[in-house]
């Protein structure tokens, strides 16, 4: 196990240099650049600008400078924000988005799995309709709705929360809290659909069968023979999900105001910020790759006919 | 009624009239429709027949473990130990399954939890209902694997499923079963995935122990001979029905049934093998669904008569508890009026 676990975190860094290799290009590659304006600047201008940043010189030369300081963990000076390089936006904001984040996929991964069973238990009931119509509501209702009507209700009716911030005017946990449940809606519709289906399934099989038959209580046989089994599709479904949703939703963060850094990726895009959007990638991807990597190793935890050598 | 001292009864199971159907979109299949048994203490009772006859549903019917949708119970009693099994509340249920009533199933690759150690799972098994300690639990279950001649049992014991080949996945689901102490034991098909020399093991350790706890069991079987050697009675299933029942010596001496005796000349025999020919029973068994009201073999029977094609036959006493259903025995008056 432990070798896989070496084995693994190695393979990890081609995987990331490839990455890394192919956003570099495809971001040059796609029209416009960092510095086009509806005014044409003035030739000279131009001239200095892109010498400033390097981009007069061959593109694989660029390639190579650009590579040597990632390595070094040096993600380069935005082409748009004049203030700070990369590395400074992404490490402010990037916390703020995990904290976020966090708390949203633990509020689905609760509220969804625990729905998603007493639906698959009670099949066919008032819960299970209940259950599956609130999750073909997170599915199918965008979070720009949902964060107005939360705002409304729990901020400007009931007064229970501030409408937007984070951690401003005096407030701390209590700006999280609705910004995470708009966050968690989508995952939690979608964990508490996969729970249901996969119970279903599991309580189905002829080992939970075995158990009946060894008169066990449902209670008993749902904890001690299906959990396992049905948690699988869970598991691979949260390592993706995970990595997507605390590298921050430029909705949610739009609309509660919160400094993640979800406004980066669309942001960077379209100023044409080749820097900051191979850096924000380059962090989704980590994130990606670790998080594929947990789940490869909660999978063998969870099934013991999964072995890694 | 004093809980202490168990009543006996004459017969530990009564099934009477059976049905249990699967609604289905092709229709209704009739998978049990009908059949009437019952098994006295101590008696080791065989049920035979074809594929898709019904045995494995006969005896999931009586642990109340039919997939519902699309099983359902449609009509019958099963008295244990005179109460109905089928009106029976859940949690009166759970103190027969395992306890009373031991099953093995057909499945041996698929009804052990893989997630689960064996030891987990066999430990649990007798903790349901018996009151020892976890060690004590883990000493029995070893001794059970022993007994069904796992090798290395204290090792493999905690093994997974996975790390057992079928043959000893079999082994391990008749020492679950074994270690209730049941007073019934259903073993459905118990040792189809186990050499002879196993089999035969097997067998005879599932007789030692049912001999020496007064266990009753129901065996399920393909195998006329695994019959002969270890059951008194034996019950003959075609189509959802029982078509014979008899004393095992007087149902191979004298079998009533076309199909019964179909079945017994279909054995392969080592003094008649070497005219080289086996006999086999022509066609297919029926299609379980919409059957219309005939004899469901008469498609298939040699004497077979026009009054089988239109009505299915009354069920005839033989005499000696031997019973079947076979319009070739009924009486004049019923013929008469059918
Ligand atoms: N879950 C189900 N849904 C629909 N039909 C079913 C289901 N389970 C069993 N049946 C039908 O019930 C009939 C009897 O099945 P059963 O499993 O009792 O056969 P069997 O006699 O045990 O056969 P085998 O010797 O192959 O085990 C078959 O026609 C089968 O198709
Ligand atoms: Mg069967």
């Amino acid at each position: 196990m432990t070798k896989y676990i070496i084995r693994r975190l190695l393979g990890i860094i081609p995987t990331l240099l490839i990455i890394i290799t192919l956003s570099f290009f495809i971001v040059r590659v796609a029209p416009g650049g960092p510095f086009d304006t509806e005014k044409k600047l003035p030739e000279v201008v131009m001239r200095n600008i892109e010498a400033k940043y390097h981009l007069d010189e061959p593109l694989v030369v660029q390639y190579g400078r650009y590579m040597f300081d990632v390595l070094r963990g040096d993600l380069g000076p935005s082409f748009r924000y004049k203030d700070h390089d990369v590395n400074f936006y992404i490490f402010q904001s990037l916390p703020n988005s995990m904290i976020l984040g966090v708390i949203a996929i633990s509020i689905s991964i609760i509220f969804g799995i625990s729905s998603g069973m007493l639906a698959a238990v009670k099949q066919n009931t008032w819960v299970d309709y209940l259950s599956m119509a609130l999750a073909v509501v997170g599915i199918s209702v965008p979070l720009f709705v949902i964060a107005p009507v939360l705002q409304y209700v729990f901020a400007m009716q009931l007064g229970w929360l501030p409408t937007s911030g984070w951690f401003t005017n005096g407030d701390g946990w209590q700006t999280i809290l609705l910004p995470a449940v708009t966050l968690a809606f989508a995952d939690f519709a979608t964990i508490a659909r996969l729970t249901r289906s996969s119970m279903l399934d599991t309580l189905r099989s002829d080992y939970i069968r075995t158990a009946k038959a060894k008169g066990m209580r449902s209670s008993s046989i749902i904890f001690k023979h299906a959990m396992k089994g049905s948690m699988l599709p869970i598991v691979s479904y949260l390592g993706p999900a995970f990595a997507g949703i605390i590298t921050g939703s430029v909705v949610v963060e739009q609309v509660f105001r919160i400094p993640g850094l979800g406004k980066f990726f669309v942001q960077s895009s379209f100023n044409r910020d080749y820097t900051l959007i191979v850096g924000v990638v380059i962090v989704y991807s980590v994130i990606l790759v670790i998080m594929n990597f947990i789940v490869d190793v909660v999978y063998s935890l969870l099934d013991p006919r999964i072995t890694y050598k | 009624m004093n809980k202490k001292t168990p009543k006996s009864y004459e017969n530990m199971l009564e099934v009477k009239n059976l049905k249990t159907y699967f609604l289905t979109d092709a229709g209704i299949v009739k998978a049990v429709d009908g059949i009437s048994f019952s098994l006295r203490q101590g008696e080791t009772l065989g049920i035979v027949g074809e594929s898709g006859c019904g045995k494995s549903v006969t005896n999931l019917s009586i642990m109340r473990l039919i997939p519902s949708p699309p099983g359902k119970i449609v009509d019958g009693q099963i008295i244990f130990e005179g109460t109905d099994i089928l009106a029976l509340p859940e949690n009166e249920l759970r103190n027969i399954r395992g306890n009373k009533i031991s099953m093995v199933f057909q499945d041996p690759m698929t009804s052990l939890n893989p997630f689960l150690r064996i030891s987990t799972q066999m430990i649990e098994t007798i903790r349901i209902h018996q009151d020892i300690s976890k060690k004590e639990a883990l000493a029995k279950s070893i001794e059970m694997l022993k007994l069904v001649g796992i090798p290395a049992a204290e090792e493999r014991i905690f093994n997974y499923p996975h790390q057992f080949s079928g043959g000893m996945r079999q082994r391990v689901m008749i020492a679950m079963a074994l270690s209730c102490e049941a007073k019934i034991l259903i073993a459905d098909e118990p040792t189809t995935a186990l050499d002879v020399t196993i089999q035969a093991q097997i067998l005879e350790l599932i007789q030692k122990l049912s001999k020496k706890l007064n266990t009753s069991v129901i065996l399920i079987t393909h195998d006329l001979g695994v019959v002969a050697g270890m059951c008194e009675n034996v019950c003959v299933m075609y189509a959802g029905k029982i078509v014979e029942k008899a004393k095992t010596d007087d149902l191979y001496k004298q079998p009533a049934h076309p199909y019964t005796f179909g079945l017994i000349q279909s054995v392969p025999r080592l003094d008649k093998a070497k005219d080289g020919k086996l006999f086999s029973i022509e066609g297919q068994p029926p299609n379980v669904i919409d059957l219309p009201p005939c004899c469901p073999f008469h498609p298939r029977c040699h004497k077979v008569m026009d009054i089988c094609r239109n009505q299915y036959p009354p069920t005839v006493d033989l005499g000696n508890s031997h019973e079947v259903s076979c319009w070739l025995y009924a009486e004049h008056k019923e013929l008469a009026d059918a």
